[in-house]
């Protein structure tokens, strides 16, 4: 997403995380994961550094704030979203019976900051999309298609106003949408990966 | 406009060090404000109500929080002197993900060392050992992780090392004897004056730790 906001051209390696390829371990002999950016010939690693390296090698489409408070304040919750929220949507997604309904709970408690910081904003980059819209894309793109992949509702409209709206226009954005797979294809994806025979709602 | 900065912190806090060293670094004036880790103040709570931790870096009365993102935001806002991350972009990648590997993997071993045992701490130790020598790889032959100069990874790291006595006490182990190029690094860091004055002495955190 970030590539293609700032026009930049790539190309693209498909992994199989069963089967790791050796350029991966090449570039990332210590965490072994994607993604990885190869720049010429240098790797960069982690989601969120690759975003600033992004930011800071080309001009143009601005990702973080320039305002040092409003950078610092994207940084902040862009760790929030990859650290707690992920590990919680992912535990509600997957777990049995006992342990769902604490960390559905726990998701929900979660997403209300993100609902609140969304208050009177377009997106979390203000009127244009950028840095934290990309990374909250988890909560954008991904909770639809896991709710779907397990059966496991985690959000509402009702309850999460803000943050509806929010993903309904980044979704829909023209430039995004190239970049996501189709939600029914990540939810397959994703039910055969992870869920288990009996899911039960 | 005379800017106003205090500082919500915990003495023996490594994420808390790391702040007071970049502000040392920059020569900000600040207040310090010791927290009780028993009883969180209101400011606290106030200021960082999602995480209920410390650092909080409020300036002209705005917070900031988590470490690592306080220690950037001070390097931006006093950028005239002493540049704690390099100008290349990828050399800031770089420092930024040893620091994230610092941050996701030293202190999460490091405490289990200390507050487990049997088997569990034993794995711990191993596993201890496994991420400084990576550590240790990284740095190589050169005197800081920044390079020639003191910077963003250093601070991330070397507050830890205020910390080691409580390690090899309770792991019964050496930790110069496993990584010697570690001890230097860090003895080398305490020349500093940001670090030397931040640092509090190994024995001083042991005492507390075992005092409370």
């Amino acid at each position: 997403m970030a590539l293609k906001l700032k026009g930049v051209l790539y190309k693209y390696f498909e992994e199989d995380l069963g089967n790791k390829s050796p350029s991966l371990l090449k570039y990332n002999p210590i965490h072994k994961k994607i993604p990885v950016l190869v720049h010429n010939g240098k790797p960069i690693l982690e989601s969120l550094v690759i975003l600033e390296y992004i930011d800071e090698t080309w001009q143009g489409y601005p990702l973080l704030p320039k305002d040092p408070r409003e950078r610092a304040m994207a940084r902040f919750w862009a760790k929030f979203i990859d650290e707690m929220c992920l590990k919680s949507i992912w535990k509600a997604s997957w777990s049995d019976e006992k342990e769902r309904v604490k960390a559905v709970r726990e998701t929900s408690e979660l997403l209300q900051f993100l609902d609140k910081e969304l208050e009177q904003k377009r997106f979390f980059g203000g009127e244009t999309i950028g840095f934290l819209d990309i990374v909250a894309n988890i909560i954008g793109f991904w909770l639809g298609a896991l709710e779907e992949a397990s059966g496991v509702e985690l959000w509402t409209r009702q309850k999460f106003p803000n943050l509806s709206n929010w993903a309904n226009e980044f979704v829909s954005s023209s430039i995004i949408k190239e970049s996501l797979p189709p939600r029914d294809k990540l939810a397959a994806h994703l039910r055969n990966r992870y869920g288990s025979a009996e899911v039960s709602k | 406009m005379v800017d106003e900065v205090v500082l919500l912190d915990l003495w023996a806090s490594m994420f808390g060090m790391r702040v007071r060293i970049a502000l040392a670094e920059k020569g900000v004036k600040y207040e310090y404000m010791e927290d009780d880790w028993r009883n969180k103040s209101d400011l606290l709570l106030k200021m960082n109500p999602l995480h209920k931790k410390v650092p909080v870096l409020i300036h002209n009365g705005k917070p900031v929080c988590e470490s690592l993102i306080i220690v950037q935001y001070i390097d931006e806002v006093w950028k005239d002197k002493s540049p704690l991350l390099p100008s290349d972009p990828y050399q800031r990648a770089q420092a930024r993900f040893w620091a994230d590997f610092v941050d996701n993997k030293v202190y999460g071993v490091s405490r289990r060392v200390w507050a487990t045992k049997g088997e569990e701490q034993e794995a711990a130790k191993q596993e201890f050992f496994e991420i400084f020598k990576i550590l240790e790889g990284e740095l190589g032959d050169k005197p800081y992780f920044g390079g020639e100069t003191f910077g963003f990874v250093d601070i991330a790291l070397v507050t830890f090392y205020s910390w080691f006595y409580v390690y090899e006490t309770f792991g019964k182990f050496s930790i110069e004897a496993e990584c010697p190029t570690i001890i230097a690094w860090a003895k080398r860091c305490m020349q500093k004056e940001s670090v030397a004055k931040t640092l509090p002495d190994q024995k001083k955190v042991l005492e507390s730790l075992l005092s409370s």
